[in-house]
């Protein structure tokens, strides 16, 4: 069996690579229906990705190693990353070379590799996101944290995987404390991904942009890393979001393929689902002031320490 | 019997009034509803003495001597104030200050404000002692605005919120008491609020409990007795109100609040296990103490002043309860009945001394005793009774709880002795202008009523000379209920 | 926990939710919204207290909630509504702590509360034991809005806010108090709000503003 898990383990990180741009297409073209616009192809993160490998880059004369390094190292990280996250299978290989936590430490060297590349030229644009951008993950990271303890409790374990196949065998019932996890959990994605009430991902040079004013630098290759590290970022969050809070269908116990048979349409459809719901949220909801994102971040970590006090109070 | 006529006077006088309280007559109307609920007492006093503690309407109702001498005591403060507001009120009309509607509005409210305390003291039902208790902020919030100027609005709302939030916590209290009475006398819950009931079982429940409910109870109906750091809602609203608002307020709620605290001190105390409520109150009480005595400097209003000195006062009531044992409570029982007198006494002549000023500023009141001779007398003898002077009754109570003081908690007596020289100090420095001096105020159109101050003023003076035997046998027995510790 | 039967996870999910209220509640500026948002409350406490009535068996507890909702997420809120409009308050501006931060110090308050309602909670016998810890913080966090905000109208939510609290907790804790005192402290709060009513009316008549801001001329040096 160790030949399954290891098959499945691979596939999860080819998938990821895959799908990724893909879900982020999905969302825009979701996002473009839901406004009345004729939607882009949904492969049009491909096609870009490999427009930009075709080019030449160019690269400030002041930048230092750290700036080319930086999008090697933050495409590494969220593959690792997705490597970890159970999206098909709960029975990884990796999984023993890091918990929940370390995937949120994961996601912060990403963040401060980022941010320091941002500052490395110094331009006013990059220090700017670089500063709005460690102003949200400082908020976001403990509330992503206090999601992942709640989940934790319940299963008595740190080990996504294993918290996700406790989540997923479980009878049903009613968890007060998953809920406003979730809702936590949702509102730390939109940050963390740039998503629209605290940043926008379609527009360029606006003073109120985060994540795109890091990457003004970048260009050719690194840029298509960094945007396709972006994309997985967000296909990473939407599956921890599935391990806890919709584990069912994941290929739960000994792995066959069987399991995977159920478990790859399952992750599809939940993806399908979800890109849906964040088009939604992102066309109902208006951008934010950036002065606002700290108060909306503020939420996000009441919401899961509300969950987590619940769940200690109420042992749901 | 007597218990329906004690309940059923001050109710009809809260309808009949709320009718015919403009008319002409009614405050007249109202003093005779007034003596009848006094008489009424006096029946149910004679009966208790009779027959000993009587249970009452479905064990609703509980008379024991503790309760009794409060009730007889808020009758007739009651009663008295009832005639003090006489001419008070009509004279107040006539300066314009208040129109007829707003008179029966008074009437009504005062008969009701009776009831409500009348209820508390005589429930037996917890539960109804916090709805009683709740029902007697309610009716006097709209007499302390009765002015309807920014400073009574302000006092109004001050004494509403504060005493809402207090009263919110001692139905917390009460929940939890009836939590833990609920463990021990079964989930019927009928009884378990029963104050019969919870005595019989008092040394069963459980003790974590009852301690968190006594702290929330004392808190809360600690805000309503004025205890130092909750009373900023007692000088406001003494001083903002009409004059025998401040007077009952002060001589009679006070105490009704206090009686709920030791209530549930009594329940307290008789378990070993659970934290002693004494040390609570000895703290708190003492606290009241200094701070009033201090506060009471720099005062310009006089209902102020006094409404200082009582918070004062019932720090040092609170102390002593706290200390326990027969000889405290019975100081302090004494204490609270003096107090009552004495303080309704001052509170009537500076009622009428304000008037005749024009002003309640300290500074505006001069040469009473030339004025009005029996008007600065009786607040000059009045003064010199609550500032503990003897031969009246409040230096004798004052006298056993600092002897009690000395024996039990020796370094908390000089600390009382200071804040009770500080309070002497300011107190008599600031009445003794008033009654002597230059004159500058008028007559008014109809005479003071004088014989409430000195009939109070005599039985203060009578108690400190002689308690009469059935009295101190009330005390005792109060005071055996009360408890230690 | 996964043995738990399904009325009594509606239960905790109605605790769970009220907890929620209240810090919605606390993060509310505009006065309609928390008048609405009270109605809800009240309507969560008299479905929590049904489900509790449904379950035990306990007939008083069926006149609890028909009373709950009556007055609590019915009357109460249309009367302050109507106050609302007459008196044209709808905004409380100014707390006098940010947002963030009484949100943060709910949160202390909360872990206060848990602690608070600990040694309670081990001695209940009732299945609902667990929610005490709730209560209590309903109740706490009531308390803060009163004093972090300015508006009368806010006050009087808190005010309101707390004693729905204390009657969560006086069911969780002992399945309700007896009738008589449920209906005189029902009395009582309906009184008050009347009482209030017309004393807003008197404040406005004077000041022709409910903000509090006015009413801090009695200071103690006067």
């Amino acid at each position: 069996m160790r030949l399954a898990e290891l098959v499945t383990q691979v596939l999860e990180i080819v998938a990821a690579l895959v799908a990724a741009p893909i879900f982020l297409g999905w969302v825009n073209q979701c996002r473009a229906w839901l406004q009345n616009r004729r939607a882009p192809s949904i492969w049009l993160p491909y096609r870009n990705i490999r427009k930009l490998f075709h080019k030449d880059a160019v690269i400030a004369e002041n930048a230092s190693p750290l700036f080319r390094a930086a999008p090697y190292v933050v495409f590494g990280t969220m593959v690792v990353a997705a490597g970890i996250i159970p999206s098909m299978g709960t029975r990884l290989p990796l999984v023993a070379a890091a918990d929940a936590i370390a995937l949120v430490g994961l996601f912060a060297t990403a963040r401060v590799f980022v941010s320091l590349a941002a500052m490395d030229v110094g331009t006013a644009f990059g220090t700017l996101g670089a500063r709005r951008e460690m102003m949200v993950g400082f908020l976001a990271e403990p509330a992503l944290l206090m999601v992942i303890f709640v989940a934790s409790l319940i299963s008595a374990t740190t080990a996504l995987p294993a918290i996700s196949e406790h989540l997923a065998t479980q009878t049903l019932g009613l968890y007060p404390s998953l809920a406003f996890s979730a809702i936590a959990f949702t509102l730390v994605l939109l940050a963390e991904n740039a998503r629209i009430p605290v940043d926008n991902p379609a527009t360029h040079l606006e003073l109120t942009m985060i994540h795109e004013a890091m990457l003004l630098e970048y260009s050719a290759r690194h840029l298509a890393l960094m945007e396709w590290g972006a994309a997985l970022k967000l296909f990473n969050y939407a599956c921890i979001g599935f391990a806890l809070f919709v584990p069912w269908g994941v290929a739960t116990g000994e792995l066959g393929p069987l399991g995977l048979l159920v478990a790859i349409p399952a992750l599809a459809l939940k993806l399908a689902l979800a890109g849906a719901g964040l088009a939604v949220i992102e066309t109902v909801s208006a951008k934010m002031r950036v002065m606002r994102a700290p108060e909306f971040l503020a939420s996000a970590f009441l919401f899961a320490v509300l969950g987590l006090l619940v769940h200690v109070m109420l042992g749901a | 019997m007597e218990l329906l006529l004690l309940l059923g006077m001050p109710a009809a006088g809260a309808v009949t009034l709320g009718f015919l309280g403009a008319r002409r007559y009614a405050p007249e109307l109202n003093a005779v509803f007034g003596s009848g609920t006094f008489l009424a007492a006096c029946a149910l006093t004679a009966r208790v003495i009779r027959h000993g503690n009587l249970l009452l309407g479905r064990e609703q109702f509980f008379i024991d001597p503790f309760n009794v001498f409060l009730v007889t005591l808020t009758a007739f403060v009651g009663f008295t104030t009832s005639l003090f507001a006489r001419p008070y009120m009509r004279v107040e009309m006539e300066h314009g200050r208040i129109t007829a509607g707003r008179l029966r509005l008074y009437h009504s409210m005062y008969q009701l404000f009776t009831l409500t305390m009348l209820v508390a003291l005589t429930t037996n039902n917890m539960g109804l002692l916090w709805v009683a208790m709740e029902a007697a902020t309610l009716s006097t919030v709209l007499l302390v605005t009765l002015y309807r100027t920014a400073a009574s609005l302000e006092a109004g709302w001050k004494y509403f919120i504060l005493c809402g939030v207090g009263i919110a916590q001692a139905l917390f209290g009460t929940i939890l008491l009836y939590f833990a009475a609920e463990k021990v006398l079964g989930a019927e819950g009928v009884t378990a609020l029963l104050w019969t009931h919870l005595d019989a079982v008092k040394t069963q429940l459980e003790p974590a409990v009852l301690a968190l409910a006594f702290v929330f109870l004392l808190v809360g109906y600690g805000t309503k007795v004025g205890l130092a750091p909750l009373h900023n809602w007692l000088p406001d609203a003494h001083a903002e109100g009409p004059t025998p608002i401040s007077a009952v307020l002060s001589g009679l709620l006070l105490n009704v609040a206090l009686f709920a605290v030791l209530r549930f001190k009594s329940i307290m105390s008789a378990n070993p296990a659970a934290l002693a409520p004494g040390p609570l109150m000895v703290s708190l009480g003492l606290l009241s103490v200094v701070f009033a005595s201090f506060m009471l400097y720099r005062r310009q209003d006089i209902k102020r002043l006094f409404a200082y000195s009582s918070i004062e006062h019932m720090g040092i009531i609170a102390f002593a309860f706290g200390m326990g044992g027969p000889v405290a409570n019975f100081a302090a029982l004494l204490h609270m009945t003096v107090h009552s007198l004495t303080k309704s006494a001052i509170f009537f002549t500076v009622g009428h001394a304000a008037q005749k000023a024009g002003s309640q500023l300290m500074d505006d009141i001069r040469g009473l005793i030339t004025l009005s001779p029996t008007i600065g007398w009786g607040l000059m003898v009045g003064s010199l009774a609550i500032l503990g002077m003897p031969p009246f009754g409040v230096f004798a109570s004052e006298f056993l709880i600092l002897t009690t003081a000395m024996k039990q908690q020796p370094w908390a007596t000089p600390i009382l002795v200071v804040a009770l020289g500080v309070a002497f100090a300011a107190i008599f420095g600031r009445v003794q202008p008033m009654v002597f001096g230059e004159t500058s105020a008028r007559r008014l159109p109809h005479a003071p009523a004088l014989l409430p101050v000195f009939t109070h003023l005599a039985i203060v003076l009578v108690l400190g000379l002689y308690v009469p035997p059935y009295l101190a046998q009330w005390y005792r027995a109060a005071a055996h209920l009360i408890g230690g510790r | 926990m996964a043995h738990t039967t399904f009325d009594l996870q509606l239960l905790n999910a109605c605790a769970a939710l009220l907890l929620l209220l209240s810090f919605a509640m606390l993060s509310q500026r505009r006065v309609v919204t928390l008048v609405n948002l009270l109605a809800v409350q009240g309507g969560l406490l008299a479905v929590a207290t049904l489900l509790l009535a449904w379950r035990t068996g306990q007939h008083h507890l069926y006149f609890s909630a028909a009373l709950t909702v009556a007055l609590k997420a019915a009357f109460l809120p249309w009367l302050l509504h109507r106050l609302i409009r007459r008196l044209e308050v709808y905004w409380d501006t100014e707390p006098l702590l940010n947002i963030s931060g009484t949100m943060l110090m709910g949160l202390l308050i909360v872990v206060f509360a848990f602690g608070l309602a600990q040694p309670i909670t081990q001695l209940a016998s009732t299945t609902t034991r667990s929610a005490i810890g709730i209560a209590v913080s309903v109740i706490l966090l009531a308390f803060l809005m009163m004093i972090t905000r300015r508006k009368a109208m806010s006050q009087v939510v808190g005010f309101l806010s707390m004693e729905n609290g204390l009657f969560f907790g006086a069911m969780s804790a002992t399945y309700g108090m007896p009738m008589v005192v449920e209906l005189g402290v029902a009395l009582d709060v309906l009184v008050a709000m009347l009482v209030l009513g017309v004393f807003f009316f008197q404040i406005r008549e004077q000041f022709d503003s409910l903000d509090l801001h006015h009413l801090e001329s009695l200071k103690e040096h006067d």
